[in-house]
């Protein structure tokens, strides 16, 4: 079935933040930032700003009525710098005015005079001087020290992951309306509406019920919403709260790219021993995570970062070691995996570099320690319904795996200018918020008396296909027609204390609760139809497709008739349920226990052909395997599968983060910095979903889609690294993504003899523009 | 909801304006269906007029300088008895341009029910979060009014400036596909086009009326002959992602839709082109095809077809990017320029003067143009007997992005013999570069690995290539030498081999 709000989106008739219709009188406003990374406020002066052209109110940190604090996880973040700017991109001042042209003209009349302070940009450096967002943490299994004596061969080595800007392509933004009583009620692109009512009503001093938040839908998000949505509704918030106006704040591309954090960039270490054969005896770890200035969701990414580490397989002695480190970079924050492909990636690495060592193919050690049912995860969860292996077993069924590594090895052996490179990439990934008391969620549920049925729950729509999920969960369990049902804005005042649209976890968590409520709904329908029929035994009820069986037999009765005369019986038409997952804990203190309800597993390949004159590269093909239960909508599903895997191939092989010395973005543009487009993706993508694969514990059998597909991006990496080895196999490549032409283009001509004479380049102007 | 306000002045009301509150003599255009005039600032962009002024919102702001798409709208404008439609970014496109056209938002394209662009792409989840949506049914709506061929191939390189963040772009490339299956053989070509295009419920009825209307209408932009005091807007596909605010309080003048500066021809040994042809005009010429048949292909490496839409010839030269694709083509075609009076009106005709385009750049964005002087058309040499062309770039990203290096090279071979070689290189100097002393080497001499490789290391002496966000200077070095390779590895694939090319391979 296909996405419900699709067709609304194909005529530009859906509504988002900057849509919506501006209420009178409406103000913009615009955020005045740090341009240092590091540095000590010595002016502010707002003084002609705030008597320029439109502007009706400028406000610093002294003017925030309540706490000028947006942290959640550890309150660590001001709203608006007060002292000391810890990023390039810090708000600092905030300008309200009749227009965003006014606003911005007024930014340049603020006088704002820094002293600079020095600045820490890489994670080993910020570690080395104790500056953690929390102590580190290490998982452990067996016993490490003791094994590497029982292993044939020891590799260690060091491992870089890139960063990664969302690219929501609908900016960060708010429309925030005062109302009476000092009520704010806020229009936010955010997946986290208590977040954003909770710091909100923290930085106005208000109750949380003055505050409202409502979400129709998000242009994308991708986790990049899930904290740092909330500063601009905080903002806009602030301004209408103050000057009792409307006011609007939607970041332009460029600040959203300077002001924003993104993936976490990881600089990790690994040692990995193995026996001749390529089992896996003991993996050690530390990853240095480059947090950004602040917490945001960071400590909660290292968690998710140390519940990977091992990936997809099986080690018997692990040790894994994180640790978040304080940069001068804006705050780094959710994307889509959430630490998890930063850790599964390392992993790899390091396979990568034991197969070298052990003159093995990669999958031959992928595939000898790959989980099996029972085997235990460093965190002394025991995989259950474990189908690691049922998923590398059809893709070689499927795909015939072995055939197209004996093609590549030909096309290698007789082509020198091009190389092709082959990778299998399984993954394994746990879901559940790995912060146990995120796992809940509520839905509310009426039927009007014409029969229409509106639902709300707390997830928020943003192109994943929730909200077609949950409206197919509702007219399952009441057995309506699709059509007799909406699915409402995510609202706090409909649904309360909602956990963050992330996870991978909504319709899961929210199908749940909506299943509970329909299923109170048709307790009290059976009773009421039973009574219609002048019966005495509801549980003979049935709802089939809107008419009422009872003891098997059709009856006069549907569900146009019952409803109203429900009603006219003073019938409670509503229902509201609350879902929590069921046992799920996890014990900090011993770093043990179940913190994940189940796991997705699958497995892909990826071919890519490398151009070895001008260092380019393509990828032919990615094939995938994947365990997503039972697909309660393929359609969507498949879409979160593509969209995944080339939202990590991008991750892996083409988006760069570049930062000068001092800590300025300069991929700060969609010229500069380049997302996938049409020709870059796989030319062939095959997804195809594990048969016969129910899943008892999630939403209709299914499995959560939204993260795990990310990361068969990883096989980018190393398909590309062994089309690379192809061509100089005398060369040990520096593990570090992500792959991008020019380092493609150096690699290969790493070192090679030339008389060529080298010319000293004069700086100067930046030549490409 | 509803909040009393206070009055607001209408000068700092809106940036669409003229700052000094002046406004400018009225345009008249068509939007969807409706006749629009407006005094609005020709210089304000027209996704403002149409989100802020006109509260159509299903054209989306994106990143306002044309990388994404989400923004695209349908220019149509009188060609003939017919009207020519382009998909083409409304972030980059200045109000002004408008005057007498017909603009196509994702709204003029609805009507009751999906359309069949609109049902496929619901049909095969090419939609997700819906915000670059709206730009790809209206990217495709103007494929179909091209005339283009219905191959997926050819739909596919229609939504090359969009960008989707969600999808992974597979089910678009479904969709894409299926509609290219679905309409082959079913549109008519030329006149009958946009009767077949609403017949099969492509486009809405009005269209039909829309030649006739646009016939009737009065532009209200009378093109002055006298460009001394203007912004000359060529394309400005540059310009206004640099400094859209500056130009809403100036006179702007719009060179690509004027005729005295457009179009494609041969005139003697010379081929001619206006400074103000499209580069998609430059990518479709048959003039050119003739000459060199493999150009289409260098074009699909050059920007997007929205921005190629828009780009000049002439704004690419003028506008002096060390980068600039088209320039780097045509130093390699030995293209010289014309230069003439701004005042067009002028009676002077010695004012006309002639320039090598290898000498017009002095700098850094520098060129040597007079004040009084606009460009008004480039011409090359037609190659005598057999001549090869290759246009080489390399980026970060294949399509839609600024090169890492570009290089050109023609060369006239006969029996193993280079008779003459033109040689340019970009993002390897403060200036698109010929290099003038790699080319004179080649000519004269063998087609022969050694010479290729003397070649590259003098070109690598001509270049001064420095660090930026889109390469190192080691890298450029690099890559400029692998591109002079892959020159000849290209068009002499029978004498050249890449193993003989490689250093230290001898």
């Amino acid at each position: 079935m296909e996405n419900l709000d699709a067709a609304l989106h194909t005529r530009g008739e859906s509504r988002f933040v900057d849509d919506f219709p501006h209420p009178e009188g409406l103000l913009f406003a615009a955020p005045l930032v740090s341009p240092v990374a590091h540095g000590r406020i010595k002016v502010l002066d707002t003084g002609p700003a705030r008597s320029a052209d439109g502007v009706r109110g400028v406000f610093t940190a002294g003017d925030i009525p309540g706490e000028n604090q947006v942290g959640m996880i550890i309150p660590d973040e001001a709203l608006l710098a007060d002292c000391i700017v810890h990023h390039v991109g810090q708000p600092v001042a905030l300008v309200a005015a009749v227009s965003e042209e006014c606003a911005r003209e007024a930014l340049k009349q603020i006088r704002l005079e820094i002293e600079e302070l020095p600045a820490v940009l890489d994670p080993r450096q910020a570690a080395a001087r104790g500056e953690l967002i929390v102590p580190s943490r290490t998982f452990s299994l067996g016993d490490v020290g003791g094994a590497w004596n029982k292993c044939d061969v020891i590799v260690a080595g060091k491992v870089e992951s890139g960063g990664q800007e969302h690219v929501y392509l609908e900016t960060q933004g708010t429309l925030a309306i005062h109302e009476e009583e000092g009520r704010i009620k806020l229009i936010s692109a955010t997946q986290s509406l208590t977040v954003v009512q909770k710091a909100v009503a923290r930085l106005l001093g208000l109750p949380m019920h003055k505050v409202e938040v409502d979400v129709l839908r998000l242009g994308g998000a991708f986790g990049g919403k899930e904290d740092q949505a909330t500063p601009w509704a905080c903002m806009a918030a602030l301004a209408a709260h103050l000057l009792k106006k409307p006011v609007k704040i939607v970041l332009h591309r460029h600040d959203d790219m300077c002001l924003t954090g993104k993936r976490h960039p990881y600089s990790s270490d690994f040692k990995i021993g193995l026996k001749e054969g390529g089992e896996i005896i003991a993996y050690e770890v530390t990853f240095y995570q480059n947090a950004g200035a602040a917490a945001d969701l960071s400590p909660a990414i290292m968690e998710r970062t140390m519940f990977h580490a091992t990936g997809s397989y099986f080690i018997p002695n692990v040790r894994a070691t994180a640790v978040s480190c304080r940069t001068n970079l804006p705050p780094n924050t959710a994307f889509r995996g959430f630490g998890a492909p930063q850790a599964m990636f390392v992993m790899e690495a390091a396979i990568s570099r034991a197969a070298k060592a052990l003159g093995l193919e990669p999958a031959v050690i992928q595939e000898k320690n790959l989980l099996k049912e029972g085997d235990m995860f460093p965190y002394g969860m025991a995989a259950e319904n474990c189908r690691a292996r049922s998923c590398w077993e059809t893709v070689e069924e499927k795909y015939g795996f072995v055939k197209i590594r004996q093609r590549v090895t030909e096309f290698n052996a007789s082509n020198r200018m091009k190389k092709k490179g082959l990778a299998l990439m399984p993954i394994c990934f746990g879901i559940s918020f790995t912060n146990i008391a995120l796992n809940q969620a509520g839905a509310l549920v009426h039927i009007y008396t014409d029969g229409s049925i509106s639902v709300s729950t707390a997830a928020v729509e943003m192109g994943q296909g929730v909200k077609t999920k949950i409206i197919q969960v509702a007219a399952r369990t009441l057995s309506t027609d699709i059509n007799r049902i909406r699915v409402e804005s995510t609202n706090t005042t409909r649904v309360a204390n909602t956990s963050p649209t992330a996870a991978s976890s909504a319709a899961d968590l929210n199908g749940k609760a909506v299943e509970l409520a329909c299923r109170s709904l048709l307790k009290r329908l059976k009773a009421a139809a039973a009574e219609d029929l002048g019966e005495t035994e509801p549980e003979k009820v049935e709802i089939k497709k809107e008419v009422v069986f009872f003891a098997g037999r059709k009856t006069h009765l549907t569900w146009e008739k019952l409803i109203p005369s429900m009603y006219a019986r003073r019938i409670n038409l509503s229902a509201q349920a609350h879902y929590a997952t069921p046992g799920i804990y996890f014990d900090k203190k011993r770093e043990k226990g179940r913190p994940f309800f189940y796991h997705v597993y699958g497995t892909a390949i990826t071919e890519v052909t490398l151009d070895c004159l001008r260092g380019t590269y393509e990828v032919d093909s990615v094939k995938a395997v994947h365990d997503c239960g039972r697909s309660i909508n393929p359609l969507i599903d498949r879409g979160q599968a593509e969209g995944g895997i080339v939202q990590g191939l991008g991750w892996m092989i083409l988006e760069e983060l570049q930062y000068s010395e001092d800590g300025r973005l300069l991929t700060d543009s969609l010229s500069t910095y380049k997302v996938p487009d049409i020709y870059f993706v796989p030319r062939e993508t095959e997804v195809h979903f594990l048969e016969n694969s129910d899943n008892p514990l999630g939403i209709l059998n299914s499995k959560a889609i939204g993260e795990p597909p990310f990361m068969y991006g990883i096989g980018g990496f190393f398909a590309l690294l062994r089309a690379m080895e192809a061509f100089r196999p005398d060369l040990e490549f520096a593990l570090s993504a992500p792959l991008t032409p020019e380092k493609v283009l150096l690699t290969l001509y790493q070192g090679e003899e030339t008389e060529r004479p080298t010319y000293k380049s004069k700086e100067g102007k930046a030549f490409s523009k | 909801m509803i909040i009393p306000s206070e009055p607001i002045a209408a000068k700092d009301r809106d940036g669409l304006y003229y700052k000094e509150g002046k406004m400018s003599r009225p345009i008249n255009f068509i939007l969807n269906d409706r006749t629009v005039r407006t005094s609005l600032s020709p210089g304000s962009v027209v996704l403002d007029f149409l989100r802020r002024e006109m509260r159509l919102t299903g054209t989306k702001e994106g990143c306002r300088e044309g990388d994404c798409g989400a923004c695209l709208v349908l220019l149509g404008e009188p060609d003939g008895d017919k009207i020519s439609y382009r998909a083409v970014n409304s972030c980059l496109l200045p109000l002004g341009e408008l005057a007498g056209k017909h603009l196509v938002t994702i709204e003029g394209l609805n009507e009751d029910g999906l359309n069949p662009v609109q049902q496929m792409f619901v049909d095969e989840g090419a939609v997700q979060c819906g915000f670059c949506t709206p730009g790809f049914i209206v990217t495709l709506a103007g494929f179909f009014l091209s005339g283009r061929d219905l191959t997926e191939e050819e739909t596919v390189e229609a939504a090359a400036g969009n960008i989707c963040r969600c999808t992974g772009y597979a089910s678009i490339k479904r969709a894409a596909g299926r509609l290219a299956k679905d309409f082959a053989g079913k549109l008519k070509n030329g006149r009958g086009r946009l009767k077949s295009l609403v017949e099969q419920r492509l486009l809405p009825p009005y269209f039909r009326k829309i030649p006739g209307r646009l016939q009737a209408l009065e532009a209200g932009h009378e093109p002055t002959a006298d460009l001394r005091k203007s912004v000359l807007v060529a394309g400005g596909t540059d310009l206004f992602v640099q400094k859209p605010g500056e130009l809403l309080a100036r006179d702007l003048e719009f060179i690509s839709g004027r005729k005295e500066f457009n179009g494609i021809r041969k005139s003697g040994n010379r081929c001619l082109i206006g400074a103000g042809t499209t580069l998609e005009d430059m990518r479709h010429s048959a003039v050119l095809q003739e000459l060199f048949p493999g150009l289409p292909d260098f074009f699909k490496l050059i920007a997007s077809s929205p921005i190629r839409q828009r780009a000049t010839v002439g704004g690419n030269i003028v506008n002096a990017s060390p980068i600039g694709d088209v320039t780097i083509l045509l130093l390699a075609l030995d293209a010289s320029l014309s230069l003439i009076n701004r005042n067009l009106t002028s009676p002077d005709p010695g004012v006309r003067r002639e320039i090598a385009l290898k000498d017009f750049f002095k700098g850094y964005k520098e060129l040597d143009l007079g004040e009084e002087e606009i460009l008004e058309q480039v011409s090359f040499p037609v190659p005598e007997g057999e001549s090869f062309l290759n246009f080489e770039k390399v980026s970060r990203r294949r399509h839609l992005d600024i090169a890492g290096v570009n290089s050109a090279v023609q060369l006239r071979v006969q029996e193993g013999t280079i008779l003459s070689a033109h040689l340019s290189a970009g993002g390897v100097a403060p200036v698109p570069l010929y290099l003038a002393r790699a080319a004179g080497f080649l000519a004269g001499r063998a087609l022969a690995p050694a010479n290729i490789r003397e070649a590259a290391y003098i070109a690598d002496e001509e270049i001064s290539p420095i660090s930026d966000v889109r390469g190192t200077a080691e890298y450029r070095r690099l890559l400029l030498r692998q591109l002079i390779f892959a020159h000849f590895l290209t068009l002499f694939p029978a004498e050249v081999k890449f193993e003989e090319l490689q250093l230290g391979e001898e």
